[in-house]
């Protein structure tokens, strides 16, 4: 099953008294397990995009299937529900809650989910190992570099093993050197957790580890480039 | 992490703000407990006062309340002791009294016939000893030692009077009365002098400016001139034991107390003695519903016979009602003011942390956590600033109580007439403790709603977006 179904999905943004299209007519089938990017200048609607997929915004028109659940039709306490079950954000600025140690970060949407205390030690070990910070648990943000809390950020995206994973502009904030590693990280962690990676990204870093590239413009995908088929690919 | 925990670290966050909506907190809690103590205190004095000199409640003919003030002798209680024996061996009311006492109001003249001097007063015939255990009642623990009544082992045409009293019948000399005023003798008109032999046949028919009637004890004496059950006017003659400040003028000029055996004597002659009321004291105050619904039992059963009436001291005493009802409208309008200070506070408080913190709340909106979660989360904030505001609050109010309580800061109440120890009544005040802490609690969340409701409210990619 496809992780993610976009039809006809439009959305427009009204600033001031002008009517702006942000996304027109979009059609997008985004394949199980791969590393997808969507790319584009500024304005063109990545950012958009990813908040339909990622069900923090609704669209004025089409219909948008995430793991199998057309999403329109649940309420906001239900959408709540979907996106803590099913989809992982991590954020260009990484989003995390600086009152909360790393260990504390990548618990906490295990904790909405109500897994219990065994089971979710074990996550949040597992995951922090994977991203390397298994000696930083007790870190508070502030004490993490930029990209250690990218690796917490990404440790929290994947606590309640989605089976997608959103990123918007995630190296955008790194330093190349960094970012490269957080991309290639990213990429382990989607081969190792088997979920889908969607990504926001002009970084060419990004953009070549990616099995399909997604471009935008002026609202509309213009051309979708499959770079790689992947052992999951279907 | 429990929502408490993540509450308490949002606080803690950002240090100054919190302290001082605490602090705000505080000053409100301790405002209310400080204010609440002192006018407590004076509640409960006042009702010590009437409870030590008239008892709970008073048992009276069921028009004497109404009409006996005019005519004692007509609204009179006339089997007494038998309605005093029937409430002292009664097995419900026995074990909550403490004195059962007979009294006798009414009205007269008093005069210093020697002096030339009269006035009407108003007198209270008493079983001292009865006045002398009543005044021992103490629920609420005033530091004060009541002194037993100058009456106390005196003959029985022994009476004390007001100050006031003194002061008119011109007694004050004999009686020691300090800060005692003469009048100014008018001018006497001036003429020619008179001879020397005429303004000594003259002397011995002047009247003294304070004349001192004494009888072979010692003590000055008066002539009280009342009407008995007959109309006919009767007098006694009693020995002044002692003039008393009374505290208020109204009081001071036209009180006389004196036994009750006189009293009977001087209104009933030979006739059956009556008493104008019984007063009833109990242990404790918050027993007047209960002993009050047993007398009444009592008057339907065993005191059928009796046109009797029972009265509580609030609605004996209307000042009593007045000045509580005084207090209280202060109180409420105090705590209304500094809960409106504390709700603005507190709401600023947390309008500052959802703008501050609106990209977190974007972030867990994003990652599953509910409206409800949000909403809680602030309101959890609130309702820990509201707990420590309230706890130190009690504390500080604890503390500062014992200081002012120890500081030996003197006051004179209303209707008293020596100054007393300024005391605070926060400890024990467990129903104003708990409303202040709950009110403030409340206070905190209520303040909180709009905020936290604010914040549930916010879309997610508006949150994410906000710089």
């Amino acid at each position: 099953m496809d992780p993610l179904i976009l039809e006809n999905v439009k959305k427009t943004y009204r600033l001031d008294r002008v009517d702006v299209p942000a996304l027109s007519e979009v059609n997008l089938r985004i394949r199980p397990h791969c590393f997808t990017v969507l790319s584009g200048a500024s304005g063109s609607g990545k950012t958009t995009l990813l908040n339909l997929i990622g069900c923090i915004d609704r669209p004025d028109g089409g219909s948008i299937t995430v793991a199998g659940q057309r999403v329109a039709e649940l309420s906001d306490d239900a959408l709540s529900d979907f996106r803590l079950r099913h989809i992982g954000f991590v954020f260009q600025n990484f989003n995390l809650l600086p009152v909360l140690t790393a260990y504390e970060n990548v618990e906490y949407p295990l904790l909405l989910a109500r897994t219990p205390a065994a089971a979710r030690k074990q996550r949040v070990s597992e995951l922090l190992a994977a991203v390397g910070l298994d000696t930083h648990a007790k870190h508070w943000p502030g004490q993490l570099s930029g990209g250690q809390r990218q690796r917490v950020a990404i440790a929290r995206a994947l606590a309640t093993a989605p089976q997608l994973v959103l990123a918007d502009e995630p190296t955008a904030n790194l330093d190349s050197q960094t970012g490269a590693s957080i991309i290639a990280l990213m990429r382990r962690m989607q081969h190792d957790y088997q979920a889908t990676f969607v990504f926001s990204s002009h970084d060419p870093t990004v953009l070549t580890e990616a099995d399909d590239v997604v471009v935008l413009q002026d609202g509309r995908i213009v051309r979708i480039e499959q770079r790689r088929r992947t052992e999951a690919t279907s | 992490m429990k929502t408490l925990s993540l509450a308490l670290r949002n606080l803690k966050r950002n240090r100054r703000r919190s302290s001082a909506t605490i602090l705000a907190m505080v000053i409100g809690s301790v405002s209310i407990l400080l204010f609440g103590g002192y006018v407590q205190n004076i509640v409960y004095g006042l009702q010590t006062g009437y409870v030590r000199g008239g008892g709970h409640l008073e048992l009276q003919h069921r028009d004497y309340f109404l009409y006996g003030s005019g005519d004692p002798t007509a609204y009179g209680i006339a089997d007494y002791q038998h309605v005093i024996d029937v409430l002292r061996a009664d097995p419900v009311l026995a074990p909550l009294l403490t004195v059962v006492t007979p009294t006798l109001e009414f009205g007269g003249i008093a005069g210093n016939f020697d002096a030339g001097v009269s006035r009407t007063i108003f007198a209270s015939g008493i079983v001292v000893e009865d006045q002398n255990a009543m005044q021992l009642w103490n629920e609420y623990g005033f530091p004060d030692k009541p002194e037993r009544m100058a009456l106390t082992g005196t003959s029985v045409d022994s009476a004390i009077i007001g100050t006031g009293v003194a002061r008119v019948l011109r007694l004050c000399a004999p009686l020691h009365v300090e800060d005692c005023p003469q009048p100014t003798p008018a001018a006497q008109p001036t003429g020619a002098e008179l001879p020397a032999d005429i303004a000594q046949l003259a002397t011995p028919e002047a009247t003294p400016a304070d004349a001192t009637p004494t009888d072979p004890s010692g003590h000055p004496h008066i002539e009280l001139l009342a009407a008995t059950t007959g109309g006919a006017p009767n007098v006694a003659r009693l020995q002044v034991a002692k003039a008393e400040e009374l505290g208020v003028k109204e009081a001071n000029d036209a009180f006389i107390g004196l036994h009750l055996s006189e009293a009977q004597r001087l209104l009933y002659g030979r006739g059956t003695p009556e008493v104008t009321a019984i007063a009833l004291q109990l242990h404790h105050t918050r027993e007047i519903p209960f002993a009050l619904h047993r007398i009444d039992e009592l008057l339907r059963t065993s005191l059928k016979n009796q046109p009797l009436a029972v009265y509580d001291f609030r609605a004996l005493n209307p000042y009593y009602g007045q000045t509580v009802g005084l207090f209280s409208a202060i109180f409420g309008f105090i705590a209304v003011l500094i809960g409106a200070i504390v709700l603005f506070t507190v709401g600023n408080t947390m309008n500052a942390a959802v703008v501050e913190r609106t990209v977190e709340i974007g972030t867990l909106r994003a990652m599953g956590q509910r409206r409800t979660g949000i909403r809680r989360l602030f309101i959890s904030e609130a309702l820990l600033l509201g707990a420590f505001g309230a706890l130190l609050g009690v504390l500080t109010a604890l503390l500062l109580a014992q200081l002012i309580n120890h500081s030996g800061l003197t006051w004179t109440p209303p209707g008293r007439v020596h100054p007393i120890h300024l005391h605070v009544r926060v400890w024990g005040e467990w129903r104003m403790l708990a409303g202040t802490t709950l009110g403030l609690l409340a206070v905190a969340v209520v303040s909180a709603w709009w905020p936290a409701r604010r914040a549930a409210k916010l879309q997610v990619v508006e949150a994410l977006r906000h710089v």
